[in-house]
């Protein structure tokens, strides 16, 4: 096994711990957390399943590097939201559905 | 329940992913020939930067749209004006941050002509120079930001506009983002140079213009 394959495998790993996150998680906080988490465990995907055979893409690379850069903006906006909701409602949940 | 239900389901993708990831065949296409090939044309002799600058100009060029987008969505939102008193900060902190941060921006401009030939460029540099904001902002040296003044708007826009208008002036040639090799270095500098500039207050932007204001209107 390659550091690249072991990469891609740590972050599917991550991946799906972001994703049980955002659906297990109250939080609005803890949530974006959890989708930042799944968005760097794809990254890692990427980046470590372009350089499994131990030589590295840049294109790959520079994709990430632009997802990176895109991922923290949309935490940013996450966030202004969800203080936006706090100030609004003085709470950090979303409201429950009627119909769950 | 519901919690089982997930983690159950959480556990079983990771798994079949891995299971597929262990077995996956040699991709078909491979870029890395062609991103070799034309890197003495592209202007710059790092892949990533001329990847991101010359042969995939495209997706930074919207890049740094979205990023401009987020911050018009935090504007639009509103700001609200609480007031609150943060700690006032300690002397010594305030003076290393007084040495830290001229230290930061003449990195950020290491790392914005550094990118041409190793790992670099705008986006680093951009984040260097927002973090020096920041540590000026949580050692009190630097007010949060109210309204964006004129001159701020420029400041967040300018490296969009010059990226969009060197696009454009490009259109006259050929298509658009097609640099000239002979002056492809400079135009990669010159977009490079803005990007890190609109993009180091953008990123600070994010950040100033959310948290609350020591002592605001």
């Amino acid at each position: 096994m390659t550091s690249g394959l072991l990469f891609a495998i740590v972050g599917v790993l991550l991946f799906t711990m972001g994703g049980a996150g955002v659906l297990l998680l109250d939080h609005l906080l803890r949530r974006i957390l959890a989708f930042n988490l799944m968005g760097s465990g794809a990254f890692l995907v990427l980046v470590g399943l372009a350089q499994r055979h131990d030589v590295a893409d840049p294109v790959p690379q520079a994709m990430v590097l632009t997802g990176i850069v895109v991922a923290v903006a949309a935490t940013a906006l996450a966030l202004a939201l969800a203080r936006r909701l706090h100030a609004l409602t003085g709470r950090m949940e979303l409201p429950e559905a009627d119909d769950d | 329940m519901k919690r089982l239900v997930v983690i159950a389901a959480a556990l079983a993708f990771s798994l079949a992913l891995i299971a597929t990831l262990l077995e996956l065949p040699a991709a078909t296409i491979d870029l890395r020939p062609a991103v070799a090939e034309n890197l003495a044309a592209s202007g710059v002799a790092h892949p990533v930067t001329a990847v991101l600058l010359n042969y995939r100009g495209y997706d930074t060029l919207l890049e740094i749209a979205v990023l401009l987008l987020a911050l018009f969505g935090i504007l639009a939102l509103g700001l609200e004006r609480q007031v609150c008193t943060l700690r006032a900060a300690e002397r010594p902190l305030q003076l290393l941050a007084r040495l830290a941060s001229p230290l930061m921006v003449v990195v950020a401009v290491y790392l914005l002509w550094a990118g041409a030939w190793r790992p670099g460029g705008a986006f680093q540099a951009g984040a260097v120079l927002a973090a020096a904001a920041v540590l000026l902002h949580l050692t009190e040296l630097l007010p949060g930001w109210l309204q964006p003044s004129a001159r701020l708007r420029w400041g967040l826009a300018g490296g969009f506009l010059l990226f969009l208008g060197v696009a454009t002036a490009m259109l006259a040639r050929g298509a658009l983002l097609e640099y000239p090799p002979a002056h492809a270095g400079a135009l990669i500098l010159l977009i490079e140079a803005g990007l890190t500039f609109s993009l180091g207050l953008i990123l600070a932007g994010l950040f100033l213009f959310m948290t609350c204001d020591e002592g605001g209107d």
